[in-house]
């Protein structure tokens, strides 16, 4: 199938490549860019374990064409640290909180509660719930990935975090 | 100088060991995405293979042509069971001792089976490869109700057994039938329930449902011409298992088979056996000479791998009129779908069902399970569960409650009427289990006081009034549950998977400057291995948890090991862990005597070291005594510090806890709202407190999805009607509930440490805590029993069929 070039800004830096108008974005990451931290749970955009944050939204990359990603600017998990190498506070905030255990939705669950702090920087409870129901994690039950977050809102906002009673 | 002394309190926090909410190990990786999951293993010329399913449930496959499929650029191959048949891997064993198709073989027998696999340069040309390949079928009559399967004339579903009449596990009675196992004291049992006062009666069916990992099942293979070795990364949650099967089907020697489990995104029982796809992907890379890579999609996933439960329970319990019971019957008719590939311990055909008699103290029971084939996806794996537990947890946690009903008692007050009473341990039950200990009074009357059971009765009472009255069109259940697991499998004396007995492995080996690294032969998969048992070593032999590392999944370094499933982790690597750093540490003590000039007899350990007794400021640390080892050993010691150990357990364990679930449903719409659920657990000595909360609030999640919708559902031609995650139940935050946690530490007397496992308790406890919650909220419109899954949908057909809707 004929190929079509296409360049895009991953995590600061520019990339191109050559992809056939069907490659999805989440194959181009993966296999094209080696970032294999996004990663594919089920292909029909229920899951959100490809979530990279595109020109400033939250996109599930399994079902975005690599071709409509064209001359975007995109962030994946990879581009999340700080540029120290140490944990970002939304990271921080998941490894002290126990919001992940087999690791694999936590890449696009960071990605999905990074855009949602920026769109909101203090949410309450229900508004995280609300804010990564696209997102679905089969180990942790959630309660500690919104403490996760309730903490690196705290940190960003420079308040101090005050874990709720179970 | 300005050192100050660390306290002992300080010394002991330092090792971060038994009983610290450590943070986990994992978590610098997976938060930054540089897991390494086997989709991210990218091998040199790697190729790229994808299946042709069966549209169909049951059909003769007259043809498969090909010559299409090889005509797009990039196919490189298209494999049959004709091509398998070659290399006599057409068919493959199943952990159950029944075969598998590997490819189809002139039969289809459930929809989605694998027919074809074509092997492609990218898996877009895969895809192009698999809608190329034409297959010619010839439909038969689908048998999909396992009620039907042993009818006269149910479809003969397979030819392969055609007058075979035993299998694996005893005589067959009909063509579609597997097995019938049969546990306990029949005469007795029948007798106890010719002299109760009352008896209850229920078919209690747990549908079929699926562990659905967010990582589907997938494999790496590449096989070295050159040195005929074939090493294999793949989803395995038991890598030493897969490794002597493999070596077993495809005859080649185990030495040249490399098996890893790189970082695993969840398995909750799905990946413990093993799948055509593996079998495929290997001979793939043998025919062609390059690595092979298969990712299944979730659809496959949900719909050809191992589904779990399809277990329907007639359940009758003989009482007392006060309520005390004298007896168990029941029989389980079990749905294996079209082949027998359960992956229960070998001579276990239903696991460790025999646990159905719970919490209670049944002086006699009976038990029979017959295994039938249909035209479904085999499997029957343990869905974050001891294999077929949470089966028997729900039958005899939903018949506690009819029978209570029935009895015009509390729920609570008939389980504290029955326990098995604490000076009871060891118990025996009455289908032949010895329970290690427990103190359920203990534990249920701490849920009733945390929860203030007496008085959400009085609500609910008044509710019910107040709905009577018309007044509100919302009804409140209190869905009590009080689980006995059985985990830890097992003990070499009952429990093998092929032959191969399931004790688990542990080598640890001290560096000379104090750290170390420990391999093991089991496999996390979220569980936080690398995190926890370096707690245990920590606290062992006094070495900061941060100095362990932990490697798991590599079956030439680690040594053999049955793997992680069925809670086994804890109870038997976990001992593993504890025995093999006594060895260190009985080592290490020699060392100190040497160089402290003193009896060994006359050293005490003190936290992380060795001290002569009476002489406080003789002391020598582990760390340098890790030193010492390569250095200055005793004469005639060897140097070095390491240890490996091969625990077989004495006994299974037996966590135990006590849920409770307060649910709200509005009967004109079945909406319901989960108001409360408290769920206390005693797993034993608790190793890290934070990691099992973080499981109890998984395994809770999982039980909720199960109880409340989540079902692997077959239309009757034999169509899956639930293959995606948009109609199969995936809980978001927004469903899910809150969770509160709770324990009481009921040590196990026969394991090192104390721990009995955590990890399913939650989904075994779970289940019954919500479907009962249903139950309980509508009985007092007169119901007895409502099967799950309990939908909205679901719940508004009970409140319409109890007459509380207008039809």
């Amino acid at each position: 199938m004929a190929k079509t070039r296409i360049s895009m800004k991953v995590n600061g830096t520019e990339v191109e490549g050559l992809v056939e108008p069907r490659t999805l974005l989440v194959h181009f990451i993966r296999e094209n860019l080696q970032l294999t931290g996004t990663h594919i749970g089920c292909e029909t955009t229920h899951c959100g374990a490809c979530t990279v944050d595109i020109e400033g939204m939250s996109v599930k990359s399994c079902t975005m064409f690599a071709v409509q990603a064209d001359g975007s600017e995109i962030t994946t998990i990879e581009g999340m640290a700080n540029a120290d190498g140490s944990l970002s506070p939304l990271q921080e905030g998941f490894r002290m909180m126990h919001g992940l255990q087999c690791g694999y939705c936590t890449p696009g669950m960071i990605m999905r509660a990074h855009r949602l702090l920026k769109e909101n920087p203090a949410p309450t409870e229900e508004e995280i719930r609300q804010g990564i129901a696209g997102n679905i994690c089969r180990c942790t039950g959630y309660q500690n990935i919104v403490k996760a977050i309730q903490y690196a809102a705290a940190k960003l906002n420079g308040v101090e975090f005050k874990e709720a009673a179970e | 100088m300005n050192d100050v002394t660390p306290t002992r309190e300080q010394r002991t926090a330092a090792l971060e060991g038994l009983g610290c909410k450590r943070k986990r190990v994992e978590d610098i990786r997976f938060t930054q995405g540089k897991g390494n999951y086997v989709d991210d293993v990218t091998l040199p010329g790697m190729l790229h293979g994808d299946f042709v399913r069966s549209p169909h449930a049951h059909a003769r496959v007259k043809s498969i042509n090909s010559e299409e499929a090889m005509k797009v650029p990039g196919v490189l191959a298209v494999i049959t069971a004709e091509t398998l048949k070659t290399v006599n891997l057409a068919w493959m064993p199943t952990l159950a001792g029944d075969v598998q198709m590997v490819l189809a073989d002139g039969k289809v027998l459930f929809q989605n089976q694998e027919v074809a696999f074509v092997v492609a340069t990218d898996r877009y040309a895969a895809d192009d490869g698999v809608s190329k390949v034409v297959v010619e079928y010839e439909p038969l009559p689908p048998l999909i109700d396992p009620f039907k399967s042993m009818a006269p004339d149910a479809p003969v579903l397979r030819e392969d057994l055609a007058g075979k009449t035993s299998g694996a596990h005893g005589p067959r009675k009909h063509h579609n039938h597997i097995f019938e196992w049969t546990v306990g004291d029949k005469e007795l049992t029948d007798a106890a329930f010719k002299k109760a006062d009352v008896t209850i009666k229920e078919l209690i069916s747990y549908h079929r449902t699926h562990p659905s990992p967010l990582e589907t099942c997938q494999c790496v293979c590449s096989f070295d011409k050159v040195k005929a070795e074939l090493t294999i990364w793949g989803t395995f949650q038991a890598p030493h298992v897969i490794r002597t099967v493999v070596s077993l089907i495809a005859k080649l020697p185990e030495q040249k088979i490399h098996v890893i489990s790189p970082d695993i995104g969840g398995g909750f029982g799905n990946k413990v056996g093993a799948y055509p796809g593996y079998i495929c992907a290997a001979v793939a890379s043998i025919v062609t000479g390059k690595p092979v890579k298969w990712v299944e999609d979730r659809i496959e996933n949900l719909t050809a791998t191992s589904f779990a439960r399809d277990y329907h329970m007639t359940t009758e319990i003989a009482a007392t009129k006060d309520g005390r019971v004298m007896g168990l019957r029941v029989h389980v008719l079990a749905d294996h779908g079209a082949f027998d590939a359960c992956a229960d311990p070998s001579k276990w055909p239903a696991g460790f069902f025999n646990i159905v008699t719970g919490s209670y103290d049944f002086p006699v029971a009976h038990l029979t399970v017959d295994g039938v084939y249909t035209n479904k996806a085999p499997g029957g794996v343990a869905y974050r569960c001891s294999f077929r537990v949470t089966e028997a947890a729900y039958c005899i946690e939903r018949a506690m409650d009819i029978l209570a009903q029935k009895l015009g008692m509390d729920p609570a007050e008939l389980r504290l009427k029955n326990f098995i009473r604490r000076e009871q341990f060891p118990y025996h039950s009455a289908l032949g289990w010895e329970y290690d200990s427990g103190d359920y009074h203990a534990a249920m009357r701490k849920m009733m006081e945390v929860t203030d059971y007496a008085a959400l009765r009085k609500e609910q009472a008044s509710r019910r009034a107040a709905f009577k009255r018309g007044e509100t069109r919302e009804i409140m259940g209190l869905g009590v549950s009080f689980f006995t697991e059985i985990v830890g499998a097992g003990p070499s004396k009952n429990c093998d998977i092929l032959g191969i007995a399931m004790f688990d492995s542990c080598e640890i080996r001290m560096h000379p400057t104090g750290a170390g690294i420990a391999r093991m032969g089991t496999k996390s998969q979220g569980q936080g291995h690398e995190t926890t048992w370096a707690q245990i070593i920590a606290s062992e032999i006094g070495i900061p948890a941060d100095n362990i590392m932990v490697e798991e999944g590599n079956t030439d370094t680690a040594p053999y090991g049955l793997g992680t499933y069925g809670s086994r982790s804890t109870p038997v690597a976990g001992a593993a862990i504890a025995m093999a750093a006594r060895k260190i540490k009985a080592k290490a003590q020699m060392i100190a005597a040497y160089k402290l000039e003193v009896h060994e007899d006359d050293l005490e350990w003190d936290i992380d070291g060795f001290r002569v007794k009476g002489l406080p400021e003789k002391f020598m640390s582990m760390k340098d005594i890790c030193w010492a080892a390569y250095n200055s050993v005793p004469p005639g010691m060897e140097p070095g510090l390491e240890a490996v150990s091969y625990y077989d357990p004495p006994n299974m364990t037996y966590p135990f806890g006590a849920y409770l679930c307060v649910m709200d449903i509005d009967v004109d719409t079945g909406v319901y709202k989960i108001r409360r659920f408290y769920a206390l657990d005693d797993c034993g000595t608790r190793i890290n407190p934070m990691i099992i909360e973080g499981q109890v609030h998984g395994g809770l999640t999982e039980a909720f999805a199960i109880a409340m919708g989540q079902e692997i559902r077959y239309d009757d031609g034999g169509n899956v009607v639930t293959g995606s995650f948009m109609d199969f139940f995936m809980p978001t935050a927004v469903e899910t509930p809150h969770w509160e946690t709770d324990f009481t530490v009921t040590p196990s007397p026969h394991h090192p440490i104390g721990a009995k496992g955590v990890g399913e308790s939650p989904n075994v406890g779970g289940v019954p805590a919500f479907s009962n919650a249903v139950n309980d909220a509508f009985s007092f419109l007169g119901s007895t029993h409502i099967q799950m899954p309990h939908d909205y949908w679901r719940n508004w057909q009970a409140a319409k069929n109890l007459g509380a809707v207008a039809a």
